[in-house]
């Protein structure tokens, strides 16, 4: 994977992006409720509100606000939120590391166990674990994650509480971190005790994110392991003395994982847009939470800025899963 | 002299309803240092044997009569674990298509160390100095870059040539070959089948050989067994199978034999009476194993 | 297609019932109901349900305001059944008009669509939810609209692969050789072979459109609290989960089984209909 052919894939995304740019100005300037009148107190005057939006440059034609908002975005400045009086691109990059690693750890969940699950499956091929395993694999697929976190709120926060439900850590901890990247702070500085409090909150809102991916995950790996299963060069293997398990877990496995990612590659993304909704729910401070608020509030400038993030997560997701099938498939390392 | 491999009465059939027979009374042997031709047409049953004595039949056939003795041993219903202490180190596979049999995500060495460090321990230096000695006795040229590279890099005739280095690297007892050449080129054939032959004199080694093509048994085999739908018909030395040839079946492949040297005759198809005789003589022999009881 | 096979398969005959119950739920709510879904009654306020020492008169109990909970769980379904249900049909009549046109005249116009596909995809369907909703305020047509305008793409892909493959097959030729016009092959000969999948995605799409109605009203952005719906009675459980975890529990517990019932009658549709599969 060349560096050059990373830059293209990322210049054929601008397109894209400055759609969904444009999208978005348009559609949240045509909104009824104004965020400026939200602003100022109930006895302000027509002419305050009119001052207060010029201020914002909220008067001028969409057009000229959109030249205005690209400009600056080109130079690095997002703007300033309405809604929390602070510039969009530190708020934005403030709570990026929580998302970031929230959808980490979700991606690895999710990936652990569906590896896991359709060995299983496959191994015990016509057996009970295999009949056991479709039956988890499509119920859990027919939930989806916002109801997954409800599900385990109401179950594993309430009703048996063992792990929390809301946050990021403890606030009476003695964790003071240095960078937004708490997990990975915690594990370089071992500081174990707060690893484990991080740990915990992270459990349930990575789950929801994940049981739904790792449901489509093992259902696409678990048939592309059978279909390796019956390749020839899995039956020569078998032939020069690899032991079941062996063929499975080295040789089809490997093999296997080439067409999952292609056929799942997008749902990656999916989880991206997942973490909107999740991170509400448990009142994780990412990305994320910010959005929905945000958008009850009209807080334009914040509004773009957190779509425009998101698609551009979504686009290097996209790039890291091609990556990740190039790396793979040894037909197509060169390019 | 007590044959290396001895097949006996061997019964296959395919859990279907009703059961098909896929092998009747199969009785087949290969003496230590011997070139045995198996023949047939295709459905003939000469690929379920080998895959029998591999132990690696189809999942829903199971073996319901007779045995299978190697080296003295029945291996018929061998466990899993035994299985492994066999295949690849006393008895190797030569598969029938190069292209699909190796793992199209591994380079070649581990694909050909793997099984010099699974069964004879070597260390992974010593494997990989084995694994040049073999590409060379296959006579690969450049052995050093093909073990990096990946299956589709080679063609069709060098990745069979791995393949037989890969049969003959912990040097079997027996290795079985299944129509190792009819996936490759006319051109590419003849040298791969003088390969085997070669490794197959110089190290003793005893070889089953399945093939529907006659000139290759003409060519490399000892011993000549000839098979149809399921059963033998006729075994015996290559040369008294040539020259005298006993049973009409056999005759008439001969006669079906396409000339080279002769192209404007006729092709001789199998004459379809023929065949529906042998496949009468077939049930009458199942009905017959099966009044006396099963 | 109305074999005896498909009807004996469990999880049609469960989706079926989930199907059934819910339209029944929906057309009967105000003789089903036992109090009226908007009705207070404060001193009633967080009773349990009946089985566990709860008020016969409310089965379900009651919540915060003492409303009857099976009511308006009632209520609720109708909600979900008409949203679910038109949401479906828009969403799956655009998605496939757009998908027909491009999988068959293939061409410029099949890039175009294609790439506004690509282009609508890549937002964060969530986000995009969200902001529509907030765009045209609260109300169970903006639930509908949202979800039109967010899944259409869903039926628009898998219409054009399908129309794309169809396409190539034989009986298509021999139409357009005889003279058959574009919109009569389409009509008469590929559309009657794309049917049975947009069923099954039909199915599948009223499962999500429960789904992100529920999504819409918890976060407060569907109907006025006038209107019960399933989504509402969750958010409002939220709030009172450490009193009355029942309250979150009933209705989540309506849209898990409306769910796997749609999901299984799509599954089994899908299964019953795939003449290759139907072994």
């Amino acid at each position: 994977m060349s560096i050059n052919y990373i830059l293209k894939r990322l210049l054929w995304a601008l397109p894209t992006l400055f759609g969904v740019a444009v999208v978005v100005f348009v559609l949240v300037r045509v909104v009824p409720g104004d965020p400026i009148a939200m602003m100022l107190p109930p006895g302000a005057t027509q002419e305050d509100v009119g001052r207060l939006r010029a201020s914002y440059g909220l008067d001028a034609p969409i057009a000229k606000q959109f030249l205005v908002w690209s400009g600056d975005v080109l130079q690095g400045d997002f703007g300033a939120s309405i809604s929390l009086r602070d510039q969009v691109l530190p708020l934005i990059l403030g709570r990026l590391p929580a998302t970031l690693e929230l959808v980490a750890v979700a991606v690895a969940a999710a990936c652990v166990l569906a590896t896991l699950l359709a060995v299983l499956g496959v191994y015990f091929r016509g057996r009970w674990p295999e009949v056991a395993v479709d039956g988890v694999t499509g119920f859990t697929l027919a939930i989806p994650d916002f109801l997954w976190g409800l599900i385990f709120i109401l179950v594993l926060g309430v009703l048996v509480p063992v792990l929390p439900i809301s946050g990021r850590v403890d606030p009476t901890g003695a964790f003071d971190p240095a960078t937004g990247f708490y997990i990975i702070e915690a594990l370089l500085t071992l500081q174990f005790a707060a690893l484990a409090d991080l740990l915990k909150h992270i459990v349930l809102p990575a789950a929801a994110l994940a049981l739904p991916l790792a449901a489509a995950l093992t259902r696409v790996l678990k048939g592309s392991l059978a279909d390796a299963m019956n390749q020839d060069y899995v039956t020569l293997a078998r032939v020069k003395g690899y032991s079941r398990l062996r063929t499975l877990w080295q040789v089809a496995l490997r093999n296997a994982l080439i067409p999952t990612v292609t056929l799942t590659g997008v749902q990656f993304s999916f989880l991206i847009g997942g973490t909107v909704l999740i991170e509400h729910l448990f009142s994780y401070p990412g990305i994320g939470n910010l959005a929905i608020a945000a958008v009850i509030q009209r807080d334009l400038p914040l509004i773009q800025g957190l779509v425009l993030t998101f698609a551009v997560l979504f686009i290097l997701t996209n790039l890291i899963v091609d990556m990740t099938y190039s790396a793979l498939n040894p037909k197509v390392k060169q390019g | 002299m007590t044959a290396l491999l001895d097949i006996r009465d061997l019964e296959l059939r395919l859990n279907a309803r009703p059961p098909v027979r896929l092998l009747r009374c199969v009785s087949l042997a290969v003496q230590a240092g011997q070139s045995v031709g198996l023949v047939g047409e295709s459905g003939a049953g000469k690929t379920m044997v080998g895959r029998v004595v591999l132990g690696i039949a189809p999942a829903n056939s199971r073996v319901t009569g007779g045995a299978v003795v190697f080296d003295g041993r029945d291996i018929t219903h061998l466990s899993e674990s035994g299985r492994r202490h066999l295949l690849g180190r006393e008895i190797a596979f030569i598969p029938q298509n190069p292209m699909t049999a190796l793992n199209p995500v591994e380079r070649i060495e581990p694909q050909m160390t793997d099984v010099l460090r699974m069964h004879l321990g070597m260390t992974r230096d010593a494997a990989h100095g084995r694994a040049l000695a073999l590409l060379r006795e296959v006579r690969l040229r450049e052995p050093e870059k093909v073990l990096r590279q990946y299956p589709h890099e080679l063609s069709g005739g060098m990745r069979q040539r791995v393949l037989i280095a890969v049969a003959f690297a912990c040097k079997p007892m027996l290795v079985i070959a299944d129509e190792p050449t009819t996936a490759l080129d006319v051109t590419v054939q003849k040298q791969i089948l003088r390969l085997i032959r070669e490794l197959q004199r110089n190290s003793g080694t005893a070889i089953l050989f399945i093939t529907h093509d006659l000139g290759v048994v003409a060519k490399l085999c000892d011993h000549v067994t000839v098979m149809h739908s399921g059963r033998v018909l006729e075994s015996a030395s290559a040369a008294q199978l040539f020259s005298n040839p006993a049973h009409d079946y056999t005759r008439a492949l001969f006669a079906a034999t396409p000339r080279f040297d002769r192209p404007g005759d006729l092709l001789q198809p199998i004459p379809a009476a023929l065949t529906q005789r042998l496949d009468e003589e077939a049930h009458v022999l199942d009905a017959h194993v099966r009044r006396n009881g099963e | 297609m109305m074999s005896l096979a498909f009807w004996r398969n469990p999880r049609v005959a469960f989706g079926i019932l989930v199907v059934l119950a819910l339209a029944i739920a929906a057309a009967g709510a105000p003789w089903l109901s036992p109090h009226d879904p908007l009705d207070q009654d404060l001193l009633n306020s967080f009773q349990k349900p009946a089985w566990s020492g709860g008020d016969a008169a409310y089965p379900l109990g009651t919540d915060s305001l003492g409303r009857d909970i099976l009511s308006r769980l009632i209520y609720g379904a109708r909600a979900a059944l008409i949203v679910a249900f038109v949401a479906a049909l828009f969403a799956g009549l655009l998605g496939t008009a757009l998908g027909l046109a491009a999988g068959y005249f293939g061409g410029r116009l099949d890039v175009a669509i294609s790439r506004l596909v690509d282009v609508w995809m890549s937002f964060p369907s969530v986000l995009l939810c969200i902001v529509l909703a907030a765009v045209l305020g609260a109300g169970l047509h903006t639930v509908v609209i949202a979800i039109i305008v967010i899944d259409w793409t869903r039926f628009c892909r898998v219409v054009r692969a399908e129309v794309m493959v169809q396409k190539s097959h034989d009986y298509v030729a021999s139409a357009i050789t005889i003279g058959l016009s574009s919109w009569r092959v389409l009509g008469s000969e590929i559309l009657p072979n794309v049917a049975p999948l947009l069923l099954t995605l039909f199915t599948l799409e009223m499962g999500i459109a429960i789904v992100v109605e529920a999504i819409l009203s918890f976060v407060g952005l569907s109907v006025s609290s006038g209107v019960p719906t399933w989504g509402g009675i969750i958010q409002e459980g939220r709030l009172y989960v450490n009193q009355a975890w029942w309250l979150m529990a009933l209705p989540m517990t309506c849209i898990v089984v409306a769910v796997l019932g749609l999901n299984a009658l799509g599954d089994g549709l899908r299964a019953a209909l795939d003449p290759v599969k139907s072994k």
